[in-house]
């Protein structure tokens, strides 16, 4: 019995093994490969040297960082408290339905639906203007875009927290109160840092895939943001000079695994995530 | 561990039942054309032809048609290249005629199997992409221009490019996003041709564009029209093609090309070497050059016919639509785009983004 359960986990991993090589590491490497190529050159390091001595690549990757922080600390602001009232209702799945609810939106569409919103004409300025606030100019400012973005990554964000957050034994929020805590110190003290491990999945599902959003700053952005992402699709679908663009790409998986390596916990005894 | 299983188990199943589906579908689907004569694979940018046409195409010759569309010439190139499917008829503009042709991806078309080829206004034959039409077809064509909102903009005061920098125009311009044809005008506007080739003149012309700046509220690409439409932008620099949409959804819109010229831009009917089907292929660009099957087409699409017999059968309200079909004088001075090497292309693409960075 014990043996045929082995056998079974032996060929799961096998099978996963292949998918893994196939799927995650060899594109990774044809992308370094890539991006050492240069054309007509062959291999070297010139994309590189460009890359780290060009002016508006260096400020595009402060932007990209920059705004993905911004992002970041912006859902995480609207996202901690959202999960703590979601863990204090009655019927908490239905809530976290509709938190999980535009995840199932195609993400174009959503961003297509704020055109609508924000335009001239829209939603949000025809509230304003019959409360007497006249029109304003919301769409391709970096209000909007860092809204919209927001609101996209929120779900990644409140997920991983409101399961960390169920995870905490009510006892121990119980006892603090009973030892004389505030409900403040006990939020400080007690269940920020036992939340921890949701709050750094978070911070890494919704970082990472920031640092190359493209679409949204155009839409939305009008192009007023420049992030790398931008640069990265330029480069293949328009110069199609995949080399550097792969370069970038490479530059961005460096940023990301960094990023992992700071907010992973070393203890790792949980695993949760997007995946 | 059962239940995982268990759920494993029923995801797989629902994969194979979807899988079974999608063939019994493609299978009914495609019984039909293996039984009466070959499928035509066209490849063609998204709602580029009359869809009646190709059904009229069907009953007529017995070919069966396969449409399939791409949204930037760098995509179907990509996708040609590759190889995979075989396209049998595909639609490149102008400068990419000339990369396909240089890259070995198209066919010569045999002179002896077009017909309908006096159809076609001169203008549009024998271009520097394609000395002699060796490889294609003129289908559309088209300009770059600013679509303006007559409300709030006079046209009168948009006869050169260098209008668009007037002051009174701050933070209401929107721009397409290509290097290409921002540049391509700001070099008009200094006399300079948009094929240039020369550093200072595009150092000199980076250097004007960043003065654009106030003016620019904001850089984008398809969904300029909607902008446009919705009255998030007064005016814009845009294609003729693009303005025509924008114009059918808001009738304050209108569209004009500056008189120090423009790019003229032309889509263009090929085979590509890979392709099967040559002689299907032959047959659909033979009946896209009949006269009445291009006027039926023109009205369809909006743009501008290459086909001058289909332009003389359009409505008079088309045919003296300056705008759409711009007077001999304007004609004179449009610029079709050369093929760029790499290396202006990233010089391009350089400026460009530069200038866009100097926004935030």
């Amino acid at each position: 019995m014990n043996k045929t359960k082995k056998r079974f986990t032996e060929a799961y991993l096998g099978i996963y093994g292949l998918w893994l090589l196939a799927f995650v590491v060899a594109p990774l490497l044809l992308l370094l490969i890539q991006s050492l190529n240069v054309p007509g050159k062959g291999f070297s390091l010139e994309n590189y040297r460009d890359f780290f001595t060009s002016g508006p690549y260096l400020a595009m990757t402060v932007n990209s960082i920059w705004y993905a922080f911004l992002i970041t600390v912006i859902t995480l602001a609207i996202s901690y408290p959202l999960a703590i009232c979601l863990t204090k209702l009655k019927h908490r799945q239905f809530w976290l339905l509709l938190v999980i609810l535009p995840t199932w939106i195609n993400l174009l569409l959503k961003t297509y639906a704020f055109i609508g919103l924000l335009g001239k004409g829209g939603l949000l300025n025809q509230a304003l203007s019959s409360m007497g606030f006249g029109h304003s100019q919301l769409l391709f400012t970096n209000g909007a875009f860092l809204l919209v973005a927001a609101y996209i990554e929120l779900p990644f964000m409140v997920l991983p927290i409101y399961n960390a957050l169920l995870d905490i034994d009510p006892l121990l929020p119980a006892a603090s109160r009973d030892l004389g805590a505030s409900s403040f110190d006990t939020l400080k003290k007690v269940i920020w840092p036992l939340s921890m491990p949701g709050v750094k999945t978070g911070v890494q599902t919704v970082f990472i895939p920031s640092l190359s959003l493209f679409m949204i700053t155009r839409l939305i952005g009008g192009n007023k943001v420049i992030t790398l992402g931008t640069a990265i699709e330029e480069h293949f679908l328009v110069t199609q000079n995949w080399s550097f663009g792969s370069t970038i790409g490479v530059v961005l998986i460096i940023a990301m695994a960094l990023t992992m390596a700071l907010t992973t916990d070393k203890k790792k005894t949980r695993k949760r995530g997007r995946k | 561990m059962k239940k995982l299983l268990m759920t494993f188990l029923a995801v797989c199943c629902l994969i194979l039942a979807l899988l079974g589906l999608d063939f019994a579908l493609t299978a009914s689907r495609a019984q039909p054309s293996s039984q009466k004569g070959q499928t035509l694979t066209f490849y063609n940018w998204g709602d580029y032809i009359d869809p009646s046409i190709l059904s009229d195409f069907e009953k007529e010759t017995g070919y069966k048609v396969n449409y399939q569309t791409f949204d930037s010439n760098e995509a179907m190139y990509t996708k040609i290249q590759q190889g995979g499917t075989n396209y049998d008829l595909a639609v490149p503009s102008d400068y990419m005629v000339a990369k396909m042709k240089k890259a070995g991806l198209l066919a010569k078309l045999d002179k002896s199997k077009l017909t309908g080829m006096d159809n076609l206004n001169k203008q549009f034959l024998n271009q520097s992409f394609d000395r002699g039409n060796q490889y294609s077809v003129p289908y559309f064509w088209g300009t770059l221009g600013i679509l303006y909102n007559t409300k709030r903009v006079k046209g009168s005061d948009l006869t050169s490019w260098s209008s668009l920098w007037s002051d009174r125009y701050k933070n209401r311009l929107l721009l397409v996003d290509s290097a290409r044809d921002i540049l391509g005008m700001t070099l008009l506007s200094q006399g300079k041709s948009v094929n240039d080739q020369n550093k200072a003149d595009l150092a000199a012309a980076q250097g004007k564009l960043s003065s654009l700046m106030p003016n620019v509220k904001a850089i984008v690409g398809d969904e300029l029209k909607i902008y446009m439409a919705q009255g998030e932008g007064d005016l814009a620099v845009t294609y003729s093609g693009e303005a025509k949409n924008a114009i059918e959804k808001n009738s304050d819109l209108a569209y004009t090309v500056p008189e120090d010229g423009s790019n003229l831009w032309l889509d263009n009917l090929v085979i590509p070497k890979s392709a099967e089907h040559k002689q299907a292929a032959y047959a659909l660009i033979n009946y896209l050059n009949r006269p009445d099957v291009a006027a039926k087409n023109a009205k369809y699409i909006g743009y501008a016919t290459a086909n001058q017999a289909a332009y003389q059968q359009l409505p008079k309200s088309i045919q003296n639509d300056k705008a759409f079909y711009p007077k001999q004088a304007i004609l004179d001075k449009l610029q079709v785009y050369q093929n760029f090497n790499s290396y202006w292309t990233q010089a391009y693409n350089d400026a460009f983004l530069e200038f866009k960075l100097g926004k935030s």
